[in-house]
């Protein structure tokens, strides 16, 4: 019998997709903030990529101040409720929590975090208001955390800000591609909603810039543009079968996981090729959904897995089963997936090679392909003067964020090729003050 | 074989006799003789009965605390009263916890106004079987309003006279409990041996304020909008009571007067010292009303440990072994050194011993190069004033280490009599003279700063 049985309405799936990161109640927040030791240049700051004052949002929560605890998070963080839960707190601020030291349990400082943002979220107290109106418009492309950081930056500054999203919903991502048992939809939305309630930016929805008149439009009538594009679809393996029906990309199995929840069929028997955060989200999302056996299959060892270690082991206790040393070489079947045929693989000479003759089928009824997104490169091909480095990442000043066109900045994963919630999030600050320098110099 | 000398906890304080020296201090946890049997049976050996007197009436709310962090009552306070119950209910009561515990130590805690209001109640305890008398000058809150309590505690005048009454009519032993909310303690301590108090018990809570309401601007414990100082009591106060302690004990005429200890006392630790100080019995409250009467086996196991450890078969083997090292400041040897020194196994890179020095002391510890986070302490500036040790987290990571060889002696004391103390403003005998301080202007060249607001 799998681990989870299928959920039937939102009550089940909600039981499935538990949060991994409850929400603290006040007692478990006082007990929990107690413990904090108020380290000098505390390590957890350095570890943030967005160097929020921890210890002191956490001592602010240990004396009732969670007002002021949030407004300390968000000073550094336009993302600080989302990251609270999605960002991997294992190997950032709780991964260098001093405590590890001695073995003691590093603090709980994600769910601290969350415990302060959705404090001042429920109760709608406002933290800012926009800076005195300036008469320039900036043009964000992309309103996920990268875009909203810069937007809600660019208001504290005054400036006008559109944003244009492709999807129907802000925060990119957060809200479409992280498993839900990290974040609700609700949860996300709360954010977003606060957030703009506060400072006042637009965003047009179902709008995805790909046209060079778009483009020209958009220079014409804005002072600077920000992109934050992010990456694209699942990229193509090229392989045999690829296109059979029941073959997924694992950013698509996961955007329609968060937005159907119980109405996504998952079927009995799943295949997840890939070893990234991707593929461990896509299996443990695939157990939980109710599938009788979910097969995670990496072609290399499994030490050698992009994922983070406590993302496979979330994994494999919902009931996953890891196959590593396993290359897939075709997928089977004649209108709909039957199967994987896989080749062994081993270290030779620190390569990974294929051993001759050792191919294997599994058979399986549906094949989620988490092996890496597509770059945007059609989109920003078409922007004059925009450098984009091998992998097609923009390349950027990393002072400023400014890209070679000097009207345009960039943040999130269109630069960096696929990182956290909370590398966007500094990006589009960081650009956010780049183009205030920009703008102000000319 | 079992070569462990036989263990025996049981007092004989100033003629009380009881299994043990763990009694309950007069306050609500001796509110009923329901509690008091209660207690009896879970171990205490004895209990000073709360304070009788004309009954009076109670307000609501009545405590309030002082917590630190997420620990609860680190100090409390209370604006209790004597007892609200009728006196031949308690007086009842009484009698029939006798007759159940006929070994254990019953005291009457009291307090009245009149001479002749004294002579009436005690005769009435007697009658009722107490062991003792304990008489109540300390409450600061409520009946010292009305002449009372520490009132009574703050005129050593008048408690003596009060003394001299209640020895005259006693046949119990009488113990005289002491008011903290005096200067020198020593001045009721004699006062209550001059009128020949066959016992002292020290400490009765401290007048305080444990904290204001933010929202309706009065102090806790908040009755209807409006509130008044209370008494102090908890972890918080033990401090004040061993040196209280201390002073009654190194007077050459209270010293051989027992005493039984109250203030703060929670675990065995608290027991062992109030019994190095002099103490023959221990009083507590607090913590019974914190965690219950239970905590009586935690200091009975704790006591007989560290009597086993040391080789003592009474309380009396060691009471008091702490009083000759307890010495005025000018006999204390200016030449002990002794030096920080960190554990570098331990040391979990908090770098709390480095801002405390830095920003709180004496700037004697250095941060690492680029990438480390263990501190090393700078020897030369070392002064040993232990602060790094003490916010340490780390169970003995940082330790104070002695250096020399410890045979230089020299005080302040014997300084001062061969004129050798700093007596001008620049005097180059100044202890502090060609300590190295950092230059002010250093302050903002700090490579690493306390962090606020973004990284950019």
């Amino acid at each position: 019998m799998a681990e989870y049985k299928r959920p039937k309405n939102e009550q089940e799936f909600k039981e499935n997709f538990k949060q991994k990161k409850s929400l603290m109640n006040d007692t478990q927040a006082y007990i929990e903030s107690s413990r904090c030791l108020f380290c000098y240049d505390a390590p957890c700051v350095n570890a943030c990529p967005t160097g929020i004052d921890i210890p002191l949002f956490i001592k602010q929560i240990q004396t009732g101040n969670t007002k002021g605890a949030a407004k300390t998070i968000y000073d550094s963080n336009w993302m600080g409720n989302a990251c609270g839960t999605v960002c991997p707190t294992e190997v950032l601020c709780e991964g260098s929590c001093v405590y590890n030291n001695q073995n003691v349990e590093p603090l709980h400082i994600g769910r601290l975090q969350n415990y302060a943002t959705m404090s001042v979220i429920k109760s709608g107290k406002k933290l800012y208001s926009p800076g005195e109106e300036n008469d320039k418009k900036v043009a964000i492309i992309g309103a996920g955390p990268a875009g909203i950081a810069c937007a809600c930056e660019l208001r504290t500054f005054g400036y006008s800000v559109d944003i244009y999203e492709a999807k129907a919903k802000p925060s990119g991502l957060t809200v479409h591609g992280v498993a839900p048992y990290k974040i609700s939809n609700e949860e996300v939305m709360a954010e977003m909603d606060y957030l703009q309630n506060q400072l006042g930016y637009n965003i047009i929805y179902n709008q995805a810039i790909t046209s060079k008149e778009q483009i020209a439009d958009l220079e014409a009538n804005y002072s600077a543009i920000f992109i934050g594009v992010g990456l694209g679809a699942t990229a193509q393996l090229t392989m045999t079968g690829e296109n059979l029906k029941g073959v997924h990309g694992a950013v698509e199995f996961i955007e329609e996981l968060r937005m159907a929840h119980s109405d996504i069929k998952i079927a009995k028997k799943v295949v997840v090729i890939g070893g990234g955060n991707t593929a461990m989200d896509a299996a443990s999302g695939s157990a939980r959904l109710g599938a009788d056996e979910v097969i995670l299959a990496y072609r290399g060892e499994k030490d050698d897995m992009g994922a983070y270690g406590f993302e496979y082991d979330f994994a494999i206790s919902a009931g996953v089963h890891g196959l590593f040393n396993a290359s897939p070489i075709e997928i089977l079947g004649k209108n709909k997936v039957e199967g994987v045929r896989f080749i062994k693989t081993e270290l030779a000479n620190g390569k990974l090679t294929m051993i001759t003759g050792s191919e294997f089928t599994i058979e399986c009824d549906m094949v989620i392909k988490a092996t890496g997104q597509a770059k945007q490169g059609s989109l920003l091909c078409q922007i004059d003067g925009l450098e984009l480095d091998n992998l097609t990442r923009i390349t950027v000043n990393p002072d400023t964020n400014q890209t070679t066109n000097p009207m345009y900045f960039a943040g999130g994963d269109a630069i960096n090729g696929g990182a956290e919630v909370v590398n966007g999030a500094y990006d589009g600050k960081l650009a956010a003050n780049g183009i205030h320098e920009w703008l102000t110099q000319h | 074989m079992n070569t462990k000398k036989k263990i025996d906890l049981s007092v004989n304080f100033a003629g009380i006799k009881a299994p043990n020296p763990f009694w309950l201090a007069s306050a609500p946890p001796t509110n009923t003789g329901y509690q008091i049997m209660k207690a009896f049976e879970a171990g205490w050996g004895g209990a000073v009965w709360k304070t009788l007197g004309v009954p009076t009436i109670n307000v609501s709310s009545r405590y309030g605390s002082t917590n630190y962090r997420d620990t609860r009552m680190v100090g409390f306070s209370n604006i209790e009263l004597i007892t609200d119950r009728p006196l031949e209910d308690n007086l009842r009561e009484m009698t029939e916890v006798k007759k159940h515990f006929p070994n254990h130590a019953v005291i009457a805690s009291l307090m009245v106004d009149t001479r002749q209001e004294w002579e009436d109640i005690i005769k009435q305890v007697e009658d009722a079987g107490a062991d003792g008398i304990e008489l109540n000058f300390g409450c600061p809150h409520g009946m010292c309003e009305r002449g009372m309590g520490s009132a009574v505690g703050q005129e050593p005048e008048v408690l003596k006279t009060i003394v001299e009454w209640v020895m005259e009519a006693s046949h119990i032993p009488v113990i005289t409990k002491l008011s903290p909310n005096i200067s020198h303690i020593t001045d009721p301590g004699l006062a209550a041996v001059q009128g020949k108090t066959d016992a002292i018990s020290l400490i009765n809570t401290i007048k305080s304020i444990v904290g204001i309401d933010l929202d309706s601007y009065a102090p806790y414990p908040v009755v209807d909008g409006k509130g008044t100082n209370g008494g102090y009591c908890g972890p918080a106060v033990k401090p004040i009571a061993l040196n209280m302690l201390k002073d009654l004990m190194k007077h050459p005429e209270i010293k051989n007067t027992p005493i039984s200890g109250i203030g703060g006392i929670e675990n065995w630790r608290d027991v062992v010292e109030f019994i190095l100080l002099g103490a023959t019995s221990v009083q507590v409250c607090t913590a019974v009303m914190h965690y219950g009467f239970g905590i009586v086996r935690e200091l009975e196991s704790g006591l007989v440990n560290f009597m086993e450890d040391k080789g003592y078969t009474t309380i009396y083997d060691f009471a008091g072994k702490a009083l000759p090292n307890v010495k005025e400041w000018k006999h204390l040897n200016l030449k002990s050194q002794v030096k920080a020194k960190i554990n570098e196994d331990k040391c979990i890179g908090c770098e709390l011993c480095y801002i405390a020095c830095d920003d709180g002391a004496h700037q004697a510890i250095a941060l690492t190069a680029e990438g480390g986070r263990i501190p090393t302490i700078i020897e030369d500036n070392c002064v040993g004033c232990n602060l790094c040790a003490l916010v340490c987290p780390v169970e003995e990571c940082i330790t104070m280490e002695s250096f020399g060889d410890g045979k230089e002696h020299e005080t302040w004391n014997e300084l001062t009599e061969s004129d050798r103390i700093p007596n001008t403003w620049n005097d180059d005998r100044a202890g502090g003279k060609g300590h190295w301080v950092p230059e002010p202007i250093d302050a903002l060249k700090a490579k690493r700063k306390d962090k606020s607001g973004w990284k950019k």
